[in-house]
């Protein structure tokens, strides 16, 4: 249990931190980027994971527990909103035979 | 130890990139699998062992499994979408880059932030997440049940056959 202690010990939170924000950015450019439904999911799916990271590495430097269970949490909420998402995209491929959302326009004015 | 976190941190990247940049549906889950190992690595360097375990558990055995059978059940592979037009996708690109300096320079204020408890390094483990989850978080836990069974019924009440349109 020393060594480990020790490598949070060696590595900065910033390092942390800069690396949870470049993967959001890289979420975020590629819901930007593709519009195959399935991909953009996948981009969220990066999204919630840089967030869990940073959460994680607060919780672990700051020596409080409660940080980790919110991941935990987050965890739930992920694979729920997956489920409804990944079955609304098989709703989609049923009723107009594609997957890109520039088919999904009816709402948009 | 500083070199695991470059490499880790490095595979993560990579392969994140790839997930936006590569065309087949396949392929993205495969690099977002490689992803999600990578951040399981992280993990375990921060010394939050049950997290890993989760996230290898939740994340690469369910939910990119998940995503290989819908890819795989509607026989998406075959199927190429046409990409957004090549002056939207040098612009999100742009995007992105700009959103990267703005979260950075946002983040910059929280570096200097003090630790708050003592440092202890069993923070991550089972008993440690475990009391704290049954003792405060006890009232969120019980309703994320709740939610699972919601989202249950939502995804069987998405995937059924529409009975109206079926009628008309």
């Amino acid at each position: 249990m020393k060594e480990i202690s020790s490598a949070i010990q060696l590595i900065p939170l910033e390092y942390y931190i800069i690396l949870s924000v470049t993967l959001f950015s890289i979420g975020v450019m590629g819901i930007l980027f593709r519009r195959n439904i399935i991909a953009i999911l996948m981009c969220l799916e990066l999204m919630f994971n840089s967030v869990n990271l940073l959460l994680t590495a607060f919780s672990a430097y700051h020596s409080d527990p409660s940080g980790q269970v919110f991941v935990f949490f987050i965890m739930i909420v992920a694979a729920a909103e997956v489920a409804v998402g990944l079955s609304i995209v098989v709703m989609m491929k049923r009723n107009v035979e594609s997957v890109d959302i520039n088919l999904l326009n009816r709402l948009k004015w | 130890m500083i070199f695991l976190f470059y490499m880790l941190s490095a595979i993560m990247v990579i392969s994140a990139l790839f997930v936006v940049f590569s065309k087949s549906p396949i392929n993205n889950v495969i690099f977002l699998i490689i992803c999600f190992i990578a951040m399981a690595g992280h993990y375990i360097l921060l010394n939050a062992q049950f997290l890993a375990v989760v996230h290898i558990i939740v994340y690469t055995g369910a939910i990119m499994v998940l995503f290989l059978f819908v890819i795989m059940l509607l026989n998406l592979n075959k199927a190429i979408i046409p990409q957004k037009s090549k002056m939207t996708r040098i612009m999100a690109v742009i995007a992105g880059g700009i959103f990267f300096l703005v979260l950075l320079a946002a983040t910059r204020q929280t570096f200097e932030i003090q630790p708050r408890y003592p440092f202890t390094s069993e923070i991550g483990l089972v008993a440690n997440i475990g009391k704290t989850l049954f003792h405060e978080y006890l009232l969120p836990f019980e309703l994320s049940s709740v939610l699972f069974l919601a989202a249950m019924v939502g995804a069987v009440m998405f995937g059924k056959k529409d009975h109206l349109s079926d009628e008309n």
